[in-house]
């Protein structure tokens, strides 16, 4: 096995004791890349000539464990362009707080960054300036968005592990099409200073890594309060990797019943089941119930996160960084900077936040689904006053093919169907590998709790991980 | 709720996009579909419901008065398309 191919927390005990060095990693991973990258195309505006080879002249320690950063995180001096055009050659000038406290960590930013669906818009990836990234499992076939870039740099071992963003499923969906863990933490829980904002009540940076203890401690080492986020909240983080116990007797689960209905692929279904039956051998208790308004998470979502896309995009004017174009006054600036500066899907879904908080559509539409976002939160609190927490499907379905869903933004944004409502309550949720589909593309289980409690999700993943052999299994490119 | 074209067009330039033709065609059509979905919304009941505009439970978010050290005026326009002296550069606004 290459040094590459381990996991953070096997690396960090590895590099403590001294039996390996960094650069003997770094070489690794430099293999690793020029080998996988050309396919994958994990990564944005990547130098394969500028990594370390084994012949590398032995260089001095560089730093820490590497890891990768998604392209809208900002990261000091690095080019951060949210794969966007309008963000052409920005080179931030500071740290997200994530990475202030990476680097507090020991951690080395890794210089090349994680490709995604252009300003986050998009469940596959394709909709990048710089092009689609490929699922590792099978070139053909989507990693899933936004954050597709970060699961398959760590899906091919490109990377130990990375940072993505979730606004709607954005880390979880494409780690449950790449075969990795994903964490969308609590809302309020990981600072946003730096993380180039898509919809501020949604936003919420996580970790992807190859296992569940990996994410534990990235979420420790990246979570806790911040006076630059005002939606940060001031309550101590806990130790999680006490919270990897391997015990989950008599946990309260629920099942969903909304969440198995139509449109769940009967293969995913009867391998989320299986799923759930280990859960069950091993000491929870599993029971049924209902979140009744989930058929109105994704057009109340749709609203919402175009609506406050469409106020936070407004910095785009080609005034103050990125891309401008050229013309004599200043509104025909603005709107051709615009019109050349952002894709299709980032202008249809300006467009659309921008029509629901006009004059004349406000209330029925942005209005309306504020008020059906507090009916979705409720059917939630019901639940956790009985229950620790929810499990089902991450995604309908496993890996789509590249170009299935392009040319049906409808179709693309059932893709976020299972995920969407831990952003609109701002709850805590984890997808994690639980099998593989007959054509060998991985399918994730999600499991969610209640605000700030990321250790049972831990707990309950870890334990899951602990009994299961998928979180192996690797990628054959 | 429907969406014609004449909307959009109008949308459009609120958000500051120019729109080509066959674009503004082809997202009507598409706006159109989403809004149609969207609409699913208008069939519940949210009388007496109040908007979740915040998720959390904090508001009023308030800090001390203090100055601290921020960016200086060459890192704040270090990324400027174009910059005059200590200022961002944009094409004349007043005739």
């Amino acid at each position: 096995m290459e040094l590459n191919q381990l996991t953070a927390h096997e690396l960090l005990d590895k590099l403590k004791s001294k039996q390996i060095t960094v650069s003997a990693l770094e070489s690794a991973l430099g293999a690793c890349l020029r080998k996988n990258e050309p396919q994958v195309k994990a990564y944005v505006r990547m130098d394969l000539n500028a990594l370390p080879t084994a012949n590398s002249q032995s260089q001095a320690e560089i730093g820490g464990l590497p890891i990768t950063i998604k392209d809208n995180i900002c990261t000091l001096g690095l080019l951060t362009e949210c794969c966007s055009k309008i963000l052409e050659n920005f080179r931030p000038p500071y740290d997200a707080t994530v990475i202030t406290k990476l680097k507090a960590a020991g951690l080395r930013i890794f210089p090349f960054k994680a490709n995604m669906d252009e300003f986050a818009f998009g469940s596959s990836t394709e909709n990048s300036f710089f092009g689609p990234t490929r699922n590792p499992w099978n070139l053909d076939t989507v990693p899933g968005g936004s954050s597709g870039g970060s699961a398959a740099a760590v899906a091919s071992d490109e990377a130990i592990w990375a940072l993505g963003s979730d606004t709607g499923g954005s880390i979880r969906q494409p780690a449950s099409f790449c075969g990795v863990v994903g964490l969308k933490p609590t809302y309020g829980r990981v600072s946003r200073y730096g993380l180039i904002a898509f919809a501020s009540s949604l936003d919420q940076i996580g970790p992807l890594t190859k296992d569940v203890k990996d994410a534990a401690i990235l979420t420790q080492i990246i979570s806790g309060y911040d006076a630059k986020d005002s939606t940060s909240i001031n309550l101590a983080v806990p130790d999680y990797t006490q919270s990897l116990t391997g015990d989950i007797r008599n946990l309260k689960i629920g099942i969903p019943k909304e969440y198995f209905v139509a449109g769940l692929d009967p293969e995913i279904k009867s391998i989320i089941e299986e799923a759930i039956n280990k859960l069950t051998n091993l000491g929870a208790k599993i029971q049924n119930i209902s979140l009744p308004h989930t058929d109105y998470a994704v057009p109340v979502y749709y609203i919402i996160a175009t609506a406050e896309a469409s106020s936070n995009l407004a910095r785009f004017d080609g005034v103050q960084f990125g891309f401008r174009a050229p013309a004599d006054n200043l509104l025909q600036m603005y709107k051709k900077t615009r019109a050349e500066g952002f894709g299709a899907e980032a202008k249809r879904r300006i467009i659309l936040g921008t029509f629901a908080l006009s004059h004349g559509y406000y209330d029925a539409y942005y209005l309306r689904a504020l008020k059906v976002r507090t009916l979705i939160k409720q059917d939630f609190d019901r639940v956790f006053k009985d229950y620790d927490c929810i499990v089902c499907p991450t995604s309908p379905t496993a890996a789509f093919k590249i170009g299935e869903r392009t040319a049906d933004p409808l179709k693309m944004y059932l893709s976020d169907i299972y995920t969407i409502s831990a952003n609109l309550a701002g709850l805590p949720a984890i997808s994690i590998p639980c099998g593989f589909t007959k054509k060998g593309l991985p399918v994730g289980l999600q499991i969610m709790a209640k605000p700030f409690n990321e250790e049972l999700l831990f707990r309950v993943a870890h334990t899951f991980e602990q009994h299961t052999e998928w979180h192996k299994r690797r990628a054959q490119l | 709720m429907a969406i014609d074209k004449q909307t959009v067009e109008q949308v459009a330039h609120l958000a500051r996009i120019n729109l080509e033709p066959e674009e503004l065609e082809k997202l009507s059509r598409q706006l159109h579909d989403i809004l149609g979905f969207i609409d699913h919304l208008s069939k519940l009941d949210v009388t007496n419901v109040a908007p979740a505009s915040h998720i959390l439970p904090i508001s009023n978010v308030l800090r001390e008065d203090n100055v601290w050290p921020s960016l200086t005026p060459d890192q704040a326009l270090e990324n400027a398309p174009r910059r005059n002296k200590n200022f961002f550069s944009v094409p004349k606004v007043i005739e």
